[in-house]
């Protein structure tokens, strides 16, 4: 049986680790070659990065970042953010990614879905998806729309319609983020990752409000995720990745448990 | 020299970085003399069944690989290089190389779990293994609770139930370590499965089969 995936998540900006709150305010919290080897060595299954560097002029900094996290960890991670074309999803994985995920380039150019998934295989493309709650309307039924630019452009996609559509496309699972519960540590949104993982047969990452151990079992079972990313519960110290695990080992979920 | 088999099956960096963190000097190579003339081999890959057994057949790397398993230098599969050592994959229908008698069979598209939800397939993510039998060498050193990184649809069914090292569950249990002679294969990714999978990797580069 599948082990639910615990996977910390490292904006990188030029370089640096940093983590926003709503996607405001960053601050610089270290140099993400030596959290990814933390990570790693404390029990991560996975980790995610997201490139937000500003200007695609200085993109080659994190192919420089994902050659040296290559060569210092041996568990799978995925590159995230700036990827817009088949030619930026290759320069990463030749630098050793597992997978690399788009999210507002697959909005603007669904394409790049089935280009990258014949290029590379299914297995290797993340859809990134940023949620927020509208309110069910005509053309939102779910009352869940698709926004990007960090939650400030509005795209007019349902994401349950979005979600299984990138699934046909080829995407290989999709790491969803709700940008209404994201950096509130109040918990994961629960409804949206149910909605989503219910209705689509790849897996699901839940992302987005995690403070508290609970709130990963909470979403890993109502919430039917397959995995949950962890940012700043785990950046600062107040949980090791290690204690969540146990947490969820004691109340029954499976768990990678030695590493 | 470790040789590790290059048939445009993926990339082969991570395999190669792996081998050399642990400590042993390796070439991604498609040259048969090299592969021929290696100390022992690792044939990995990601990807489909037929277009992999198009690549090795146009390359000349079938008859290699039966060269060094006739030779008896240790051979590691991995992933897809696991599965074309078989004998025919349900994948695009393929005859394969046939050094471990059987088949590749798909997974069961409707497969439930304890709880009734439905699998997911491809069986991606961290999973356990069962080990059969007594411990191979190169798998000596795992603990019991050990797990690997497996992505894949389909799995290696040999006829021979002495060829099953390990098996794994995902809604039916299946081989996820196979062995024969100087070869041994895994469904999983050793070089992605953290402190087991170096593991068993060095073990691998340091085995000698008999």
């Amino acid at each position: 049986m599948l082990s639910k995936r615990i996977i910390p998540c490292l904006d990188v900006r030029e370089g640096k680790t940093t983590k926003g709150v709503k996607f405001k305010n960053n601050v610089d919290i270290g140099d993400p070659v030596e959290m990814a080897r933390f990570y790693y060595e404390g029990g991560a299954d996975e980790i995610v990065f997201y490139d937000i560097t500003a200007s695609y002029e200085k993109r080659n900094i994190m192919i420089d970042v994902v050659r040296r996290v290559a060569e210092t960890i041996f568990i799978p991670f995925s590159v995230g953010g700036g990827i817009r074309t088949v030619d930026d999803m290759r320069s990463v994985l030749l630098a050793g990614a597992e997978k690399v995920s788009v999210n507002s380039a697959a909005v603007k150019n669904p394409e790049i879905i089935s280009k990258g998934a014949a290029a590379f295989g299914k297995q290797c493309i993340v859809l990134g998806m940023d949620v927020k709650y509208v309110g069910i309307k005509e053309k939102i039924p779910s009352g869940y729309e698709i926004v990007i630019n960090g939650g400030r452009t509005h795209t007019g996609l349902d994401a349950l319609e979005w979600a299984i559509r990138a699934e046909n496309l080829g995407a290989g699972e999709i790491c969803l983020n709700s940008i209404d519960a994201d950096g509130t540590k109040d918990g994961y949104e629960l409804n949206l990752t149910a909605l989503i993982s219910q209705n689509v047969d790849i897996p699901v990452i839940a992302s987005g409000g995690a403070g508290k151990p609970e709130h990963l079992f909470d979403v890993l079972t109502k919430g039917k995720a397959d995995a949950a990313l962890v940012a700043s519960m785990i950046h600062f110290g107040n949980y090791t990745i290690s204690e969540i695990k146990s947490y969820l080992d004691s109340l029954g979920i499976k768990v990678r448990k030695t590493w | 020299m470790i040789a590790i088999i290059n048939y445009d099956a993926g990339n082969l960096t991570s395999v190669a970085r792996a081998v050399s963190h642990i400590g042993f000097q390796c070439i991604i190579t498609n040259k048969t003399k090299e592969i021929k003339t290696a100390e022992r081999v690792i044939f990995p890959g990601v990807g489909a069944a037929g277009s992999a057994m198009e690549s090795i057949k146009r390359l000349g790397l079938d008859e290699a690989i039966r060269d060094v398993f006739i030779k008896g230098n240790p051979i590691l599969g991995i992933c897809l290089g696991t599965q074309v050592i078989m004998g025919h994959s349900e994948e695009n229908d393929t005859p394969c190389l046939g050094l471990i008698d059987g088949w590749v069979r798909a997974f069961p598209t409707d497969m439930k779990s304890e709880q009734g939800t439905s699998l997911k397939i491809p069986h991606m993510g961290w999973n356990s293994i069962n080990t059969v039998g007594n411990n191979h060498p190169v798998l000596s050193g795992l603990r019991k609770d050990d797990e690997f990184y497996f992505v894949h649809g389909f799995y290696p069914e040999p006829n021979n139930k002495a060829h099953v090292l390990a098996t794994t569950e995902h809604g039916i249990s299946f081989a996820s370590i196979i062995g024969h002679k100087n070869l041994i294969a895994t469904q999983f990714h050793p070089e992605k499965s953290g402190r087991p999978g170096l593991t068993l990797l060095k073990n691998f580069c340091m085995w000698n089969p008999c």
